[in-house]
């Protein structure tokens, strides 16, 4: 009822209105994002050219390409870091989250932008911090008096991952344990739950889509990343994102680069499914 | 696991970064005595003030972009369509990696033969803010009150007049929130423009990426805690400004 009165005034107002404020945008998602990606599928069955760029002669060999064991294990040792990486910031993140949410009013907007301030920092420089202090000579060897070789591992990888999106994991987190009324978990200990019991059944049903959207958001950016490879991995342990900039950047071969992205994608589209999947059946 | 173990964590790494800028010596790992000597050659590095100045240009230009474009379509999608389809479409530049961006838009600045610089960072960082900017200042169109808009609408003004006059006022909160969003995701942002801005010039955080590759230096850690200064303020000040914000809008 409400949107057949809201239709009412002059409909070809409404669709001039709906033109000047959807077209320029529209527009510039269309050519800067649907056509570049348009572009990059469909290089993804065409020939590398000689000095980078593109032939334009079909071939399925960027994707027999894909499935070698060498790229496939690219994508799995990916895959393992980003999930270890979110799981460990799923566990670190909710009792941080939790224990602001029963903060006193005044700290707690205190206590989450003191959270989300290093997110906004130079993410190059969060990534320098680590190897300052991780590498041979550096200041966690030094205080220790120890000669760990504690860079260039798969940890230290995860370590960089964690430090750089352990914000985006409380943020989500927060917003859905703050709105969760504390008389559900008093009505269920007051009939006898276990503290244990009370999370397991009420507080963690009903924050699942806070964690739900917290792990996504840690996932995708560790997922596709290739800068703390790069510097926290010492190229040693090489990541998907490694092998598209490497593609693009040193071996010039663009299709072989397209269709690595365009594996990416397929991964986090397929988890993506995923979790709407579950957030309904949840 | 105690409770500020986490921002032990978080900031223990930034304040030996900080500690390490003020060192006498040539090392980022012994601390020798304190010295501004290293906040002084980082003043006197062209290399930096280059790209500095580059990344203000490159973030002013796409602020622009983005502000101007994202709330648009932050009000076309909130008030005069209901497709789910383009609501997607507007926020895809924000979850899609920042790498699959990067590359789909060096590839389509290769095909249409663009000579790269600035100006096509500015193209792609005013993509991927605008998506940021539509969704700060589209929170505020679903909790604001539309029967200021509606009254405007019977008492015969247009889209446009009611959009200048009673919308925009009204928006103004998330749209300075969105430009200062779009502003600071600029600054920052390293992986679009390594792709996208070609071998002529360079932003700040292209220069310190290869300063980082080249080696750790007192420098680095000096220009980190600027940034650091700079942001953190940054920050501050817009959690100032939408609180502002809110208590007009309530008011």
């Amino acid at each position: 009822m409400k949107s057949e009165a809201k239709a009412r005034p002059a409909s070809r107002g409404r669709r001039l209105g709906a033109f000047v404020f959807l077209s320029p945008g529209l527009t510039y998602l269309i050519v800067l994002l649907l056509v570049p990606l348009g572009l990059m599928v469909s290089y993804t069955v065409f020939q590398r050219g000689r000095f980078g760029g593109v032939v334009y002669e079909f071939t399925t060999e960027n994707f027999s390409r894909l499935v070698d064991p060498l790229y496939l294990g690219v994508l799995g040792t990916s895959l393992r870091i980003a999930a270890v990486t979110t799981l460990i910031a799923l566990l670190v993140g909710y009792p941080t989250a939790y224990l602001i949410a029963q903060l006193p009013n005044r700290w707690k907007t205190a206590a989450l932008v003191a959270i989300v301030l290093p997110f906004w920092t130079n993410f190059l420089i969060r990534v320098y911090a680590w190897i300052m202090l991780l590498s041979g000579p550096g200041v966690v060897n030094s205080l220790l008096g120890t000669k760990l070789e504690l860079l260039y591992k798969e940890g230290t990888i995860v370590a960089g991952l964690l430090y750089s999106y352990l914000p985006l994991m409380v943020l989500p987190l927060y917003a859905t344990i703050e709105k969760l009324d504390p008389q559900l978990r008093e009505a269920s200990a007051n009939l006898g739950a276990s503290a244990f019991t009370t999370f397991r059944k009420v507080t963690l049903p009903l924050t699942l889509p806070g964690v739900m959207t917290g792990c996504l958001f840690v996932f995708v950016p560790s997922f596709g990343n290739f800068v703390i490879p790069e510097m926290l991995g010492g190229n040693k342990t090489v990541m998907v994102g490694n092998l598209i900039r490497n593609q693009f950047l040193s071996a010039r071969d663009w299709p072989f680069g397209s269709t690595l992205a365009l594996a990416l994608v397929a991964v986090l589209v397929v988890l993506l499914l995923v979790q709407s999947w579950a957030a309904r059946r949840a | 696991m105690p409770f500020w173990a986490t921002y032990v964590f978080l900031y223990l790494p930034i304040v030996v970064l900080v500690l390490m800028s003020f060192n006498s010596g040539k090392s980022v790992y012994t601390y020798e005595g304190f010295s501004l000597k290293w906040y002084g050659e980082l003043a006197g590095d062209e290399r930096i003030r280059e790209g500095l100045v580059n990344t203000l240009i490159v973030a002013a230009g796409s602020t622009v972009i983005a502000t101007v474009l994202g709330t648009l379509l932050a009000v076309g999608l909130a008030r005069h369509t209901r497709s789910k389809l383009l609501d997607a479409l507007a926020l895809m530049p924000a979850v899609l990696p920042d790498l699959v961006l990067a590359i789909g838009l060096l590839v389509f600045y290769g095909m249409i033969q663009m000579t790269l610089g600035l100006h096509s960072v500015i193209l792609a960082h005013g993509l991927f803010s605008m998506a940021f900017v539509a969704a700060v200042v589209r929170t505020r169109l679903t909790n604001a009150d539309t029967s200021l808009e509606e009254a405007s609408r019977d008492l015969g003004a247009g889209p446009v007049s009611t959009f200048m006059r009673i919308t925009l006022p009204q928006l103004l909160p998330g749209i300075v929130a969105g430009a200062l969003l779009a502003f600071t995701l600029s600054l920052d942002e390293f992986v679009i423009a390594f792709f996208t801005v070609g071998n002529s010039d360079q932003t700040l955080p292209i220069v310190i990426y290869s300063m980082i590759r080249f080696g750790v230096t007192p420098k680095i850690n000096a220009l980190a805690a600027i940034l650091l200064l700079v942001s953190f303020t940054a920050v501050i000040a817009g959690q100032r400004l939408t609180k502002i914000g809110e208590t007009r809008a309530q008011d």
